[in-house]
């Protein structure tokens, strides 16, 4: 430290910034054009909706647990719904089931094309952005065909999926994800060969497979780091066990390793929406369960498009949840995101590098805003 | 018509700001720049700055860390200027704010008790199709009132 001028700078992104897509406040700490250190804020979303569900009944909830997050909402109404089947002890019927992985895996592609468009934006490259994002609409035009809606598809409920498929909507999906097949092939191409998003992505944002596992990092973030961690294969919720697929890890440990596992995990949901569709049981889709739940406490989790979603709900006997906590995946890739932007030794971070790595994560700040920040920031 | 309202007719410049939106609104919003919507065919721009905006895009319930944020981001718009509320949490607080003793504690009732608002697009999400009726509405609503 000199003694006329200091050499470290605060650098404030946020809450309202172009790189940026949702408010969020980065005070970076920086040495020159090295990231030396980061406060991050991501309360701005914080709306306080754990509170306001033990004022509401069950049913009531799953409306507003399904607006924790617009992109992943098939994840979160079936986690809560999966803890309040727990809660009733009751088995959802097959066909259900299936359907449940429908709809789970057409909003993880749904995802995960969407990021890839904003990580492409974020490394200046439009056009694959746009590229992208018009195939996505494929994937929106059979969330609105399944469920009724693009985005907020309201398809869980507790006991079941709200609505039941025709031979000729299942013929649909399978011409969509036919449609889609070729198209996420040739950005994997893409994404392997252009020197641009190489030099972009490569060696940016490194998480090794030590750190990834101190920080508890979730998701593609730690798949991307060599470790094979899958909800959906470690502790299957939705006839998960009777579905074939893999679970995708790449060894780059960097943002470009996470691009790489995101696709392949599309590639794979394709696979598995193809499955259930061709082997979809018979049988009905809802089990009508009592508005009353049994005094408890359950927890379940589910493999969202980000990693690892919980919730916990404790149950007083009454038709409303005592309690109702929720833990998301971004929440807890954010100690791995600080350590990723952090310059340490040899690994250097500079300022032009922010956005992407911040993109790498997919990160999701309506999620992540569980608190509020009473602090300086 | 003066030339800065018929260049607000022609060129509505948006600003997009997430006011602690769910991201379903976000989406839809960002899903009109692309190829299948594709607003700048139309000369809707989004821009990054609120100083260079012309329309400000609000989407979310207002949230108490956000408000003093988007009244800043409203007085740094030079005028004239707009507002559109999307989606039903902007206009009313939707889900969030059910009036009675379930609403969450941070969310305001409406971005209208925060900053003026001209155009009102509900549903959650509204379609594409939606917002961009409600940006094209206060376009040209520009010079009339």
């Amino acid at each position: 430290m000199s003694s006329s001028y200091e050499r470290i700078f605060d650098i404030p992104i946020g809450p309202q910034h172009p790189a940026l897509k949702e408010p969020a406040m980065l005070k970076l700490k920086v040495d020159g054009e090295h990231v030396v250190g980061v406060d991050l804020d991501v309360s701005y979303n914080h709306r306080g909706i754990e509170k306001a569900a033990e004022y509401r009944t069950y049913i009531q909830n799953l409306y507003l647990i399904e607006r924790i997050c617009g992109i992943c909402n098939v994840a979160q109404t079936l986690t809560y719904c999966l803890a309040v089947e727990s809660l009733h002890g009751k088995e959802i019927p097959p066909r259900a089931r299936f359907l449940r992985v429908v709809a789970e895996e057409i909003s993880r592609i749904n995802s995960h094309l969407l990021w890839l468009g904003v990580a492409a934006h974020e490394i200046g490259f439009d056009t694959f952005f746009m590229h992208v994002w018009l195939d996505r609409e494929i994937t929106l035009g059979l969330m609105e065909a399944l469920s009724g809606n693009r985005i907020t598809s309201s398809y869980n409920v507790i006991g079941g999926v709200r609505r039941d498929v025709t031979e000729e909507l299942l013929s649909r999906i399978r011409k969509g994800l036919d449609e889609l097949e070729p198209r996420v092939k040739r950005y994997r191409e893409i994404v392997l060969n252009d020197r641009s998003i190489l030099k972009r992505t490569q060696g940016i944002g490194i998480l090794s497979p030590g750190d990834a596992m101190a920080t508890s990092a979730v998701g593609p973030t730690l798949r991307a780091s060599g470790i094979k961690s899958d909800v959906r294969a470690d502790d299957p919720y939705c006839s998960h066990d009777q579905i074939p697929f893999n679970v995708i890890t790449a060894d780059g440990c960097d943002a470009h390793a996470r691009i790489l596992v995101r696709l392949d995990e599309i590639l794979e949901s394709i696979q598995m929406c193809r499955h259930c569709v061709s082997r979809l049981p018979a049988g009905p889709i809802l089990q009508r369960l009592p508005r009353r739940a049994p005094q408890g406490e359950v927890m379940s989790r589910v493999e969202a498009p980000r990693g690892e979603l919980f919730h916990y709900i404790s149950s007083d006997g009454s038709d409303k949840p005592y309690r109702c906590k929720v833990s998301t995946p971004t929440l807890a890739n954010l100690p791995a995101l600080v350590r990723m932007l952090t310059s340490k030794g040899k690994y250097v971070v500079n300022i032009a590098d922010v956005p992407v790595i911040l993109a790498s994560i997919d990160p999701c700040f309506s999620c992540a805003a569980r608190v509020e920040h009473s602090g300086g920031v | 018509m003066g030339i800065i309202d018929w260049a607000f007719r022609k060129s509505p410049w948006i600003l997009h700001f997430n006011t602690g939106s769910c991201n379903g609104c976000d989406i839809e919003i960002f899903a009109i720049l692309t190829p299948k919507y594709d607003v700048e065919r139309l000369g809707v721009m989004l821009k990054g700055s609120p100083r260079h905006a012309d329309v400000l895009v609000v989407s979310g319930p207002v949230t108490r860390q956000a408000s003093g944020r988007i009244l800043r981001i409203y007085e740094q718009m030079p005028d004239p200027k707009k507002v559109v509320a999307v989606g039903t949490c902007c206009i009313s607080g939707g889900v969030f704010s059910n009036g009675g003793k379930g609403a969450c504690y941070n969310v305001y009732p409406g971005l209208d008790s925060i900053v003026p608002v001209d155009a009102y697009v509900p549903g959650c999400p509204p379609k594409p199709e939606a917002i961009l009726e409600g940006i094209s509405k206060v376009a040209k609503k520009a010079g009339v009132d």
